[in-house]
C-alpha cells in the first residue's frame, strides 16, 4: 500500500538537546497508528515537525510523496494535515459554530496547495475575496451559506450541534476536546494528528472518544496518528504502535507485541505505572 | 460577471434609516437653534472619531494586535489630501466670486481623500509587513515610534508649512459629508468582520497558533487588517483637516492616539457598536474637559494646563484595561449591525 505520510531519518535539536533522533515512520493510507512514550520523549515535537511549527534539523517529511519541509503551517493544513493540541487551543470567546467555520476558511482563499488533495470531493467551495465580503456579492452570500451548512452538518455528525451557538469556552472539558477534533476535521484533512485526546477525560468520556475515533476513521476515510498516555485507548484502537524514549524509537509493532516488549516495559510501564492504568 | 452586490441588506437599510433620522434631527435642532454650531462641530469631530475608533478596533479589537500610533496614519491622510486640495489643485467648496457649489472642487476633494487613505494604507503596509511577521509585541513599539517620526517629518517639511502647519485648507467637510463617509466606513468594516475573512481575523486574536493550524495565513491577515485600518485612519485624517482647515503636527500627537485607544477599549474590543458609542461619549467628555479643567483651576486659584487631559485619559485607560474587555458592549453588537444570516450563528449573537 502507498504510504500517506512518511518521515525519514528525522532528527531535531533544541539547542544541544536532541529531542527527536533518527525517527522513521511510514503511515499507510487509512491507517490508525499510535505514538507513545514517557513524558518528554519527543512525541509532541514530532507533531510540531509534521505540522511545520518547527523545521527538522535533518531528515525528510513527505505527504503523498510531496515534501512538506519548509512549508508554512497553514500551507501544510491546505495540503491535508490537521491536528489537535495537547493543551487545548480553542477559540474560546467565539461560538462553537464559528470555531468550525474558521476551519473552512482556507477553501475560500487562494491556495495553490489544494490541487493534489485526496478528499476534496465534498467541498469545492465558491471562491470569495475581500471585495466580495466588503460588498456582500452573490458569490459571497453563497459561500457563507455553504460554509455554515457544512459546519452544522459536521457538528451534527459529531453530536455537538446542541451547543453550536454557545460560547466555546463555556463548554465542559470533554466537549472541548471533541470540538478541537471537529475543528481539525473541518479542514478536510487526509491525515489527522491527535495529541493526547483523552487527557483529562473521565472513563465514560474515554469510551465515547474511542468510538468517535473509529467513527471518524471509517466515515471520513482519514489516516490517523495518535499520541496517548491512556494505554486502554492506545491498545484498544491502534493497529500499530511506535514507542519512543528520549527521542529514540525503542520499539514498534502490533499492540500485543509492544505491550510485551521488555524495553517498553522498562522505559515506559516500569517507570510510569500510574499513568498507564 | 454576475457579481451582484448586496452591500446593503434589509437590516442594514434599517440601520442606515435610523442613522439618517438622527442626522435629520441634528440638522433640525441646528436650524432651530437648539444645537449651536459649536455642538454640531463636536458632533462632526465625534463622527470622525468613530472612523478612527472602528478602524483601530479592526486591528486591536478584532485581530488582537496592539497598535498605538493610529493618529500617525491620520496625519498622513490629512497632509496628503490637504496638499492636493490646498497646494496643488487649489480648489474651494464654492466657486470664486459666486455662491454656487463647486462640483469639481468636491470631486477633487473626494479623490484627495481617497489618495490620503491609500497613501496611509501604503505606509501601514510598509510598517506592518516587517513588524507583523515577527511574533511578539513589536507592533506597539513600532507604531509608537512611527507616530512620533511622522510628526517630526511634517514638522520639517517647509512645503506643507513645517512647524506652522498647513493653513488655509478649504472647508470641504461638513456634517452631511462627514456623516456619509463615516456611515460608509462603518458599513464596510462591519461587512468585513462578519465574513469568513472577519472570522479569520477573530481566530488570530483568539489563538494565533491554532488559527495558523486550521489553515489561516495569519501573517497575511494581520497585515491586511493593519493596512485596512490605516486606510480608514487616513480617510478620517483627511476629513478632519478639511473640517478644522488646518493640519498641524501637534494635532496628531500621542495624546490623541491614546484617546482613540480608550474609545476602542471602553467601547469593547471587537464591538463596532461600542466604538461608535464610545467615540461620541469620549469626544464630548474631552471637549468638556477642555473647558472644565481651566475652570476648575480658576476655582482653586491654580493654573491647570491642557496637559492634564493627558492625565485623565491615562487614568481612564488604566481603569479600562483593568476591567478588560467587558466595559461598554464587551464583544456584543447592536442587532441592526448583525447580518440577518448571522443572527444566531456568530460570535456577536
Ligand atoms: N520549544 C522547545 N524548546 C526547547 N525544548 C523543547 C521545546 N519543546 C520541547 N522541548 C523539549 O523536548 C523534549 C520533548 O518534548 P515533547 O513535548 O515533544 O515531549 P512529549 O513526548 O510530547 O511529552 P509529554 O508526554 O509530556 O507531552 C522535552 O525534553 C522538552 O523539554
Ligand atoms: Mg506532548
Amino acid at each position: 500500500m502507498d504510504s500517506m505520510l512518511s518521515l525519514e531519518k528525522v532528527t531535531h535539536y533544541f539547542g544541544g538537546l536532541k529531542a527527536v533522533s533518527n525517527f522513521n515512520l511510514e503511515l499507510p493510507d487509512g491507517a490508525l497508528y499510535g505514538l507513545i512514550g514517557p513524558n518528554g520523549a519527543g512525541k509532541t515535537t514530532i507533531f510540531n515537525l509534521i505540522t511545520g511549527i518547527y523545521t527538522p534539523t535533518e531528515g525528510s517529511i513527505k505527504l503523498m510523496n510531496e515534501s512538506i519541509i519548509r512549508k508554512k503551517p497553514y500551507q501544510i493544513v491546505h495540503m491535508g494535515i490537521a491536528r489537535t493540541f495537547q493543551n487545548l487551543r480553542i477559540f474560546g470567546s467565539l461560538s462553537v459554530l464559528d470555531n468550525i467555520r474558521i476551519s473552512r476558511h482556507y477553501t475560500v482563499g487562494k491556495s495553490k496547495h489544494t490541487g493534489n488533495r485526496k478528499h476534496k470531493e465534498s467541498s469545492d467551495l465558491v471562491q470569495t475575496n475581500l471585495f466580495d465580503s466588503f460588498f456582500r456579492t452573490r458569490n459571497y452570500l453563497k459561500a457563507e451559506r455553504q460554509i455554515t451548512d457544512e459546519a452544522i452538518d459536521l457538528l451534527k455528525l459529531i453530536k455537538l450541534d446542541d451547543v453550536m451557538h454557545e460560547q466555546a469556552k463555556s463548554l465542559p472539558y470533554g466537549k472541548l476536546r471533541k470540538l478541537e477534533i471537529a475543528r481539525a476535521l473541518a479542514t478536510h484533512p487526509s491525515v489527522l494528528l491527535l495529541d493526547e485526546p483523552a487527557a483529562g477525560m473521565n472513563p465514560a468520556e474515554i469510551g465515547e472518544l474511542m468510538d468517535l475515533i473509529h467513527f471518524i476513521r471509517d466515515n471520513f476515510k482519514i489516516t490517523i496518528l495518535l499520541i496517548e498516555h491512556h494505554m486502554k485507548v492506545v491498545m484498544g484502537i491502534c493497529e500499530y504502535i511506535k514507542v519512543i524514549d528520549f527521542g529514540e524509537t525503542i520499539a514498534e509493532g502490533k499492540p500485543v507485541e509492544v505491550a510485551n516488549n521488555p524495553r517498553v516495559i522498562e522505559a515506559y510501564l516500569g517507570k510510569e505505572e500510574g499513568k498507564c492504568s | 460577471m454576475g457579481k451582484k452586490i448586496f452591500f446593503i441588506s434589509r437590516r442594514m437599510l434599517l440601520f442606515v434609516a435610523g442613522a439618517l433620522g438622527m442626522l435629520l434631527l441634528v440638522l433640525f435642532f441646528n436650524a432651530t437653534g437648539i444645537f449651536t454650531d459649536y455642538i454640531v462641530q463636536i458632533i462632526n469631530i465625534s463622527l470622525i472619531n468613530v472612523i478612527l475608533a472602528v478602524s483601530l478596533n479592526l486591528i486591536n479589537g478584532f485581530t488582537g494586535q496592539f497598535s498605538i500610533g493610529h493618529m500617525g496614519f491620520a496625519a498622513v491622510g490629512a497632509y496628503t489630501s490637504a496638499t492636493v486640495t490646498t497646494l496643488i489643485a487649489k480648489v474651494t467648496p464654492r466657486l470664486p466670486y459666486t455662491e454656487f457649489i463647486n462640483i469639481n472642487g468636491y470631486i477633487v476633494f473626494i479623490l484627495a481623500l481617497l489618495l490620503g487613505g491609500i497613501v496611509a494604507a501604503g505606509i501601514g503596509f510598509l510598517i506592518g509587513f516587517p513588524s507583523l511577521r515577527l511574533k511578539g509585541d513589536y507592533l506597539a513599539i513600532i507604531t509608537l515610534g512611527f507616530g512620533e517620526i511622522i510628526r517630526t517629518i511634517f514638522n520639517n517639511i517647509d512645503y506643507v508649512g513645517g512647524p506652522r502647519g498647513l493653513l488655509g485648507i478649504p472647508k470641504f467637510s461638513n456634517l452631511i459629508m462627514i456623516f456619509v463617509i463615516t456611515l460608509l466606513s462603518v458599513i464596510a468594516i462591519r461587512n468585513l468582520v462578519f465574513s469568513t475573512h472577519g472570522r479569520a481575523l477573530l481566530s488570530i486574536r483568539e489563538n494565533e497558533l491554532a488559527s495558523e493550524l486550521v489553515g489561516v495565513n495569519t501573517v497575511r491577515y494581520k497585515i491586511t487588517a493593519f493596512t485596512i485600518g490605516a486606510f480608514f485612519a487616513g480617510i478620517a485624517g483627511g476629513l478632519q483637516a478639511h473640517l478644522l482647515q488646518i493640519a498641524h503636527p501637534t494635532q496628531y500627537g500621542f495624546l490623541y492616539s491614546i484617546l482613540v485607544l480608550i474609545m476602542v477599549y471602553a467601547g469593547g474590543m471587537g464591538s463596532i457598536t461600542g466604538s461608535i458609542i464610545a467615540a461620541f461619549a469620549l469626544t464630548f467628555l474631552s471637549e468638556g474637559l477642555r473647558t472644565a479643567l481651566p475652570g476648575l483651576g480658576d476655582l482653586m486659584h491654580v493654573k491647570i494646563g491642557d496637559e492634564w487631559r493627558m492625565v485623565v485619559y491615562s487614568l481612564l485607560l488604566i481603569i479600562i484595561m483593568l476591567f478588560r474587555t467587558e466595559v461598554l458592549m464587551g464583544m456584543r453588537e447592536m442587532k441592526l449591525l448583525v447580518p440577518e444570516e448571522e443572527e444566531h450563528h456568530g460570535q456577536h449573537a
